[in-house]
């Protein structure tokens, strides 16, 4: 019988059966309803309000949109944008002041390491401040390294990694160019091909090539735009 | 800009005596710029306003620069527009260091908070002043950082810095790969070098002589000018 | 009989209570201050006595990090100063140089520099208002305007190669030329735009909170903002029809006809309003630039002491090679010398006072802060008002930390 093999190893080591999958459970909803406090200071906010638009709906899908303007009510410290010295203090302040669990993700290259404010006035990097989750590179970062960033975050709230990693980049930029043709690129961005093929969209918004294989016209898969600008008029 | 406000103001206030007065006027590119002795800056402020002619009501900018070759090292920098005759015009002072002036806060508010900033920048304190305390950096900072003397990446951490955790980065840390000096190998001047008394030429490496190019390994120092040293055999 | 209340809490009656004023700080990491003013109010109730505005706390050190490098190393840091509308920082730093060196842009790419600003423009207006909109409530016009920011990015992407912090001013010109696909884009969004503000305002116009909480607070009156250094949209929506654009003209902008909208009040409502109508006049602008614009040629200086020459050149030719490494080893050197430069920012006069001493270092670059000086005068438009009307006061003054604090 099953129940009761369940029941004997509940009963042996720390990790009962129905302990560890309650703690799943509750890693589950806690990363799916991340509250964030938004410190916002410099341009990466201009990118994080784009985040919270209705194109990229960062944070809306993934529960993570509650902001709340009190320390005590958040857990995702979202550090937007350049700390200056004088700003220190209170990031401290607040990361202090909010209840564990707590998380931080650092926005932006300011956030991250300093970024190139290497000067009397800025911190080089909130991490001598105060412990980071995930650094998220860029000046500003898209909104989609920002996604994914947020979803690396929450991937180590379910498996209760505390190591502080940096986002990747989804393509290296050095070999976008070196490409072969059809090798694939990223499972995101052929997918999205994909589903652009199939509704007749163009490749971008207005026509706007995505690759250098439209653009020069020489991809295997030739999209029919509906845009704007036909892709073959520059030929 | 307008020659007009320039004739007006060496009428008014030209042959005042040495250090007094209008000092030097030039026009480059089109910009009027008069210099003015210190004793009287509040009085040409408050003339540029009150004249007829002139009109100057909006003040546009309040600046300084540091010329520390110079006995009168700072340069105080004010930019005035009027409204309803569309001219504009630069006035200059020279002070030296620990010298004061008077404040502007009279003639235009607007000039409030860029004197604090000066004040902030520079150490250039405003006589008459009501609030003189900095504005942009915080009141436990030392020293004025746009001084050619104040070294860029000379920080002042309210909060101690933390390290982080070792595994980080394989547990190296973030360092940026590259020194201050690396990757600018253009002629120019280094004001931090020069501030603490070496000369400043730090020229392409490949105009350099083998014993001038500067490699990590022998640290910031850079020969004191680009002459080769003496032969040793001599 | 009872006294009545009003006979109790008049002065010297039974019910007046000692009050004294309270101390209140705000900021700086709070919603309604952008992350990075302080505010220490004196309050009396509700009512702000006095008010401290402490801005610096997104000083970056912009003055002393140009002293450290080269003149065209400055560009990331001058598109980090207002940095919803880099462009117009982008465009009025090459504009200062160009000064300095005596150096005029070729047509198009006069064209091109207006296209690319006044499409910041219209970014930098978009955020300013549908951000103050969202912090009194109004959520849905920030996800419009956000969304047609998008696609003004989109251009500006197609173009620069990003969609915020371009870095694509240089000076002698522009980074590159502009896409076969510029005229047909900017074509394309301008209905867009006007779309999108015709339903923020039909959804917040006559919406009477919307009118209660922006008319007739933050009052700022012509004299005080004439002597206060304010310029820019907040000036002119107090009744002077101050623009640089036209007082002043720069690249072609007397070639272009548009109006510059004006206030009589000077309090919220104006400012807002005055805000759509540039935008309006922007796509004005963009329209009769797309049409003048000439689709061949350059946009660069034909100076190969001042702009890189083009990548097929410094392949294959000789005098290409020999023209970028003078450029890339020795730098760009302009003649000694100070000038000020002034154009038309998102929130007023931008300037830039440079003084060169010859070398291929600037000595000395000094922004003129549009927005430090309307900060500035906020402390007028809030003193007397109540707490809840700094929240739409101090929205409508567009306060970027980056070009407040530099």
């Amino acid at each position: 019988m099953a129940q009761p093999k369940q029941q004997m190893e509940m009963g042996g080591g720390d990790a009962g059966f129905v302990t560890t999958r309650l703690e799943d459970l509750v890693a589950w909803a806690r990363k799916y309803s991340l509250f964030q406090y938004p410190f916002v200071t410099a341009c990466c906010g201009m990118e994080f309000m784009s985040l919270n638009g209705p194109r990229y709906d960062g944070l809306a899908r993934f529960g993570a949109e509650a902001p709340r303007f009190s320390p005590r009510q958040a857990d995702l410290l979202w550090v937007v944008g350049t700390v200056s010295q004088r700003q220190a203090p209170a990031l401290k302040r607040i990361y202090e002041q909010m209840g564990d669990p707590k998380y931080v993700l650092a926005f932006g290259t300011c956030a991250s390491c300093g970024g190139f404010y290497d000067n009397y006035a800025t911190i080089p990097g909130i991490d001598k401040v105060i412990p980071v989750d995930v650094y998220v590179p860029g000046c500003p970062p898209r909104p989609e390294a920002v996604i994914d960033g947020l979803n690396l975050l929450m991937e180590k709230i379910g498996n209760n990694n505390r190591e502080p990693l940096v986002v990747p980049p989804r393509e290296i930029p050095a070999m976008t160019q070196l490409r072969k043709k059809g090798s694939p690129v990223y499972f995101g961005q052929e997918r999205i091909r994909e589903q652009r093929a199939q509704l007749g969209v163009g490749p971008g918004l207005y026509g706007v090539p995505a690759t250098m294989d439209d653009l020069l016209g020489t991809g295997d898969r030739k999209v029919e735009t509906t845009a704007v600008v036909k892709a073959k008029d520059h030929e | 800009m307008s020659r007009k406000v320039v004739e007006r103001l060496k009428a008014q206030f030209g042959a005042l005596g040495p250090g007094r007065g209008i000092l030097e006027t030039s026009d480059f590119r089109g910009d009027e710029c008069v210099v003015v002795g210190k004793a009287d800056w509040q009085a040409v402020a408050t003339f540029l306003r009150d004249d007829a002619e002139c009109a100057m009501d909006m003040p546009v900018d309040l600046t300084a620069v540091d010329y520390p070759d110079r006995a009168e090292r700072f340069e105080v920098v004010l930019m005035v527009r009027s409204l309803t005759k569309k001219h504009r015009i630069r006035l200059k002072t020279r002070l030296a260091e620990g010298a004061k002036l008077g404040t502007l806060i009279f003639v235009w508010e607007g000039v409030n908070w860029p004197e604090r900033e000066v004040f902030d920048m520079f150490g250039i304190a405003f006589e008459g002043h009501p609030d003189m305390r900095r504005i942009l950096m915080y009141p436990e900072f030392e020293g004025y950082p746009l001084r050619k003397d104040y070294d860029i990446s000379q920080t002042q951490p309210l909060v101690e810095y933390r390290t982080p955790p070792s595994s980080w980065a394989g547990g190296e840390g973030k360092f940026a790969p590259f020194d201050r000096h690396e990757g600018q190998p253009w002629s120019r001047v280094d004001w931090q070098e020069r501030a603490h008394g070496r000369d400043i030429q730090v020229s392409p490496a490949i105009g350099l002589q083998e014993h001038q190019r500067p490699t990590l390994s022998k640290g910031h120092e850079y020969v004191a000018s680009n002459a080769a040293p003496a032969d040793p055999e001599e | 009989m009872e006294p009545n209340y009003e006979e109790l809490a008049e002065e010297g009656g039974a019910l007046e209570l000692p009050a004294e004023p309270m101390r209140l700080n705000m900021g700086p990491s709070h919603p309604a201050m952008h992350g990075t003013i302080r505010m220490v109010l004196e309050l009396d109730g509700e009512t702000v006595n006095e008010v401290d505005v402490q801005p610096g706390y997104l000083h970056r050190g912009f003055e002393k990090s140009c002293e450290r490098g080269t003149w065209g190393q400055v560009f990331p840091y001058v598109d980090r100063l207002n940095y919803v509308s880099p462009m117009l920082n982008n465009v009025g730093f090459s504009l200062a140089v160009e000064k300095l060196c005596g150096i005029t842009v070729p047509e198009r790419g006069q064209w091109y520099r207006m296209v690319l600003g006044e499409l910041a423009r219209i970014s930098d207006h978009l955020t300013c208002n549908s951000a103050g909109a969202m912090e009194l409530g109004a959520f849905t016009p920030f996800l419009w305007c956000v969304k047609v920011r998008d696609w003004v990015w989109d251009i500006l992407e197609q173009e620069t190669g990003a969609r915020l912090t371009h870095s694509f001013g240089r000076i002698g010109g522009m980074a590159k030329p502009p896409t076969p696909y510029l005229k047909d884009s900017v074509r394309a969004i301008i209905p867009q735009v006007h779309e999108v503000l015709a339903e923020t305002e039909g959804l917040l116009l006559k919406n009477r909170i919307f009118l209660d909480r922006m008319q007739g607070i933050g009052k700022l009156s012509r004299e005080r903002a004439l002597a206060l250094g304010v310029t820019g949209p907040v000036l002119r929506s107090t009744g002077v029809d101050y623009d640089v654009r036209k007082a002043n003209p720069y690249l072609l902008y007397d070639k272009v006809d548009f109006d510059i909208p004006v206030g009589h009040d000077g309090d919220n409502y104006d400012r807002f309003m005055v805000r759509f109508e540039e935008i309006r006049q922007s796509l004005r602008i963009l329209e009769q630039c797309i049409e003048k614009m000439a689709d061949q040629g350059s946009v660069n200086v034909d100076d190969p002491r001042v702009i890189l020459p083009e990548k097929e050149d410094v392949y294959s030719t000789i005098e290409g090679t020999i023209a970028h490494f003078k450029l890339v080893m020795e730098g760009f050197k302009p003649p000694p010398g100070e000038v000020y430069s002034y154009t038309e920012g998102g929130n007023g006069e931008l300037g830039f006072f440079i003084v060169s001493d010859g070398s291929g270092t600037p000595y000395r670059v000094r922004v003129r802060p549009p927005c430090f000086y309307n900060l500035q005068a906020t402390r007028e438009m809030i003193c007397g008002e109540m707490i809840a009307d700094i929240v739409p006061t101090f929205g409508s003054i567009n306060m970027i930390g980056g070009e407040c604090d530099r």
